[in-house]
């Protein structure tokens, strides 16, 4: 269904940049540059709610809506249309972005008030929401990578916001630079994807000119075999880690994560926006965008899961040590992304983006809180000189709270039902991607994580909400000029949106209770979200010898451990295979409800042991390598960038560029300067000399036409 | 038998062998330039010669051209050699060697 209404969600927020730029830099009127910023955004999101949910809407019917704005590139086979599609997935992440983007912009007219650069940060912030509204609504590879590069650029923009402190303009270099190597990766799986397929469109829309998705070839091919020289068999195995490498890059997992801690230079909401809600999570995008390709792809999706689950438990581990209140969200954020990861890696796509919107809810909720926090204290981050903040900045605190109890996975707030769901579908994942076994190894460090999650975000809590008022302590050290602030609860426009958002951590999870659990109280299933997205998520089949795809999988050299893949849970249900609907056997339901009970024993296992740790010890001392990051930043520079840099000036510098290319052009220069000099004493201006070279001349022609006269006729 | 062709070539030879001699010997300007007459008619006499030689006038033509750009010649370059010679006052071709005055 053509609805030509799709343009406006990203133009809106593009001419808002555009006006902030060009108006708002003249009239500094904050009001002014607010509303704009603010309004082209609620644009968006009224226009994408509207599209998402009319009669015809994306979220309602099967049809994705289209708009096809203009054919943009077409060189033989090859084309690419600026072209918009809005299907159940793309259109879920339209309505988040879009409702969680207009809060934060709300939240930062209050958050940004009075700072120099106002009219820049907002046009920004727009220009990041027509950058991620490309990127998720494109309806090709190409126009979805424009999206991706768009959104890296503007998340260096924004990071290098404050461009007068060295630290973040070294942060944003660092971001973008290491994006850079995600990205190698994602086009090389574009390119790999149009070799293999030759498309690179999403949507079939033969009136554009597109009549073939990127997808099909792979529903109507069998799978790879789980081996590892699939990885440069050219096929699905390939593009799907190539495409994986610029997932990493992007959502921060291992080992191209180092670029998402310091990205909190920059200012708490474009934090909270960018490297927590909204643009960190487009690696997920992509992978449940490219699910056809991942189900084909059984080890690269082994790989994504190990990746995930490594990530998950390395980030949170580092969170527990740091004081920084921003570090303490960037490194949950990123072990939050590797639960995502770890969810795309067993096949449970679903219940990946199921986390990325309730993680979008609590973590804006938990970055603004931090930044209203931030805000109340006069730009004091460091928890070590917070605490006892509870009766200053009460609502700052109660909305908080939800998110705590959201993010560490309490039962009724949002983060409880996908985190559950995550950690469900990894133990019970088929053994078509994760060898048996395995899948429980995974279940378990998931488990860790969700305890060690619980016990850092309490730290983070006690740390600055309860306990002694500790920046009363010194007034005088180091931080004399605020040492003594009062602190105060910030102003409404920044209250608001932590409001809505706590209210969306409370109850967001509803959309995507499993039957499991909702069968407590009815028989009705009420997994909204599953149901939604279902059909926009390809199937990983549910072991590996049930294929019932067109051809047999050709025989491989399997490791032992295929054979017996599947786990027994799952030969239960094993053999319906893409049915409309699974069905509910007692014995998984039994099951999943006895690991959502382990999972909310370990939340509140979690919470106690920081409860009591931290408020005894507020600052309880880590193990060095936490607090440093295991040195990973001291590694990479040791292994990776001092190599380089020394190679860069004493290989192309002294060697190549001063030797080579100076050296060349010097000596060409050298020698027509000698040359001139000699040829200097030919014009002494003496006439007679220029007779005498004339006559010399003229001899030199008379010999050589009688000479040659002479003898050519023979 | 009168002369023959080879003579008249000899001298215009000699001539014009005495004339490149003089130009670049010479620094008296306007013996230069009577040399550079001297070339141009060591010239003319081959061209007539071939002329009479031939039977064809093209060559005696040609002396014709010749004689007229020698003498347009002769006015510019005594028009020069007047001109350096009120700056200079000198007339060794020498004294002029640098192209500003």
């Amino acid at each position: 269904m053509e609805n030509n209404l799709l343009s406006l969600i990203i133009f809106a927020p593009l001419a808002g940049a555009a006006i902030n730029w060009f108006i708002g830099r003249r009239v500094r009127d904050e009001r002014f540059i607010g509303a704009v910023a603010c309004g082209s955004i609620a644009v968006s999101t009224i226009v994408a709610f509207y599209l998402a949910f009319n009669s015809h809407g994306a979220l309602r019917s099967e049809e994705p809506v289209l708009d096809h704005i203009w054919t943009w590139l077409q060189v033989g086979n090859f084309r690419a249309n600026f072209a918009l599609g809005m299907d159940r997935l793309s259109g879920t992440y339209a309505l988040f972005v879009t409702f969680v983007g207009l809060l934060i912009h709300v939240f930062a007219v209050g958050y940004m008030h009075g700072e120099e650069g106002f009219y820049r940060f907002f046009a920004f912030l727009n220009l990041f929401m027509f950058s991620m509204l490309t990127l998720v609504l494109g309806d090709n590879f190409v126009l979805m990578f424009v999206g991706w590069e768009g959104v890296g650029l503007c998340s260096y923009l924004l990071i290098g916001y404050y461009f007068d402190k060295k630290e973040a303009g070294d942060a944003a270099k660092k971001a973008f630079i290491t994006n850079r190597i995600g990205d190698w990766g994602f086009v090389l799986g574009i390119m790999l994807t149009f070799a293999v397929t030759g498309s690179v469109s999403f949507f079939a829309n033969p009136a554009a000119g597109s009549a073939h998705t990127a997808f099909e070839y792979f529903a109507n091919h069998a799978a790879d075999p789980f081996t590892w020289g699939a990885i440069t068999g050219l096929g699905a195995t390939s593009i799907a880690l190539l495409l994986f490498i610029g997932a990493v890059g992007k959502s921060a997992q291992i080992p191209l994560y180092v670029w998402l801690p310091d990205a909190m230079a920059g200012p708490t909401p474009v934090s909270a926006l960018i490297h927590a809600a909204t643009m960190v999570t487009a690696g997920i995008y992509m992978i449940v965008r490219c699910s056809a390709i991942f189900v084909n792809a059984p080890t690269a999706m082994f790989i994504v899961a190990i990746i995930g689950a490594a990530t998950a438990i390395f980030a949170a581990t580092i969170g527990l040590a740091q004081n920084d209140i921003k570090k303490v969200l960037a490194y949950s954020t990123i072990s939050q992304l590797g639960y995502m990861f770890l969810a795309c890696g067993v096949g449970a796509f679903v219940a990946a983006i199921f986390h990325v919107i309730t993680h979008a809810f609590f973590k804006a909720l938990l970055f603004l809180g931090s930044g209203s926090v931030i805000h109340g204290m006069h730009h004091e981050q460091d928890m070590r000189r917070l605490g006892g903040l509870k009766k200053y900045m009460p609502i700052t605190f109660a909305t908080m709270f939800t998110g705590w109890l959201a993010i560490s996975g309490i039962p009724i707030f949002a983060g409880f039902f996908s985190k559950d769901e995550i950690l469900w579908k990894t133990w019970s994942a088929p053994g078509f991607s994760i060898p048996g076994g395995s899948s429980k190894i995974l279940w378990g460090i998931g488990a860790l994580t969700a305890l060690l999650t619980a016990v850092y975000m309490t730290r983070m809590m006690v740390m600055t909400f309860w306990g002694t008022e500790r920046f009363r302590k010194n007034p005088d050290e180091e931080h004399g000029h605020h040492g003594s602030v009062e602190p105060h609860e910030s102003p409404w426009i920044m209250t608001v949106p932590l409001i809505v958002l706590a209210v969306l951590s409370t109850i967001g999870g509803f959309i995507g209770v499993p039957y499991a659990l909702s069968s407590f109280f009815s028989n009705k299933d009420v997994n909204v979200i599953e149901r939604t997205l279902e059909p926009v998520v390809a199937k990983a089949p549910h072991g590996f010898g049930q294929e019932t795809k067109a051809e047999s999988p050709q025989p491989l050299s399997a490791p032992p451990q295929e054979t017996d893949a599947a786990p027994p849970v799952h030969e239960l249900g094993g053999l319906e295979i893409a049915g409309a609907h699974e069905t509910h056997s007692a014995q998984e339901i039994s099951a999943e409800r006895w690991l959502a009970l382990t999972s909310i024993i370990i939340a509140l296992a979690g919470i106690a042991i920081g409860w009591f740790t931290f408020q005894k010890r507020p600052l309880l001392q880590f193990p060095r390598i936490l607090e440093n990051k295991y040195y990973v930043d001291e590694i990479y520079d040791a292994v990776l960038i001092h190599p380089i840099e020394a190679g860069s000036r004493e290989g192309l510098w002294r060697i190549f560029d001063v030797g080579v290319i100076d050296g060349l052009l010097h000596s060409i220069g050298e020698a027509v300067t000698e040359a001139g000099r000699l040829g200097r004493y030919l014009q002494a201006g003496l006439v007679r000399g220029y007779a005498a070279i004339i006559l010399f001349g003229a001899l030199v022609l008379i010999a050589f036409f009688a000479y040659f006269s002479f003898r050519l006729p023979h | 038998m009168g002369p023959q062709l080879s003579w008249y070539l000899a001298l215009s030879a000699l001539l014009f062998t005495i004339g490149v001699v003089g130009v670049i010997i010479k620094r008296n300007v306007i013996a230069m330039f009577m040399c550079i007459e001297l070339m141009l008619n060591a010239v003319n006499l081959t061209f007539v010669a071939f002329a009479s030689f031939f039977g064809d006038v093209t060559g005696q033509l040609f002396v014709f051209i010749v004689m007229t750009v020698a003498a347009a010649e002769a006015a510019v370059g005594l028009g020069i050699i007047i001109s350096i010679f009120r700056n200079r006052e000198s007339l060794d071709v020498d004294d002029a060697s640098i192209l500003k005055l």
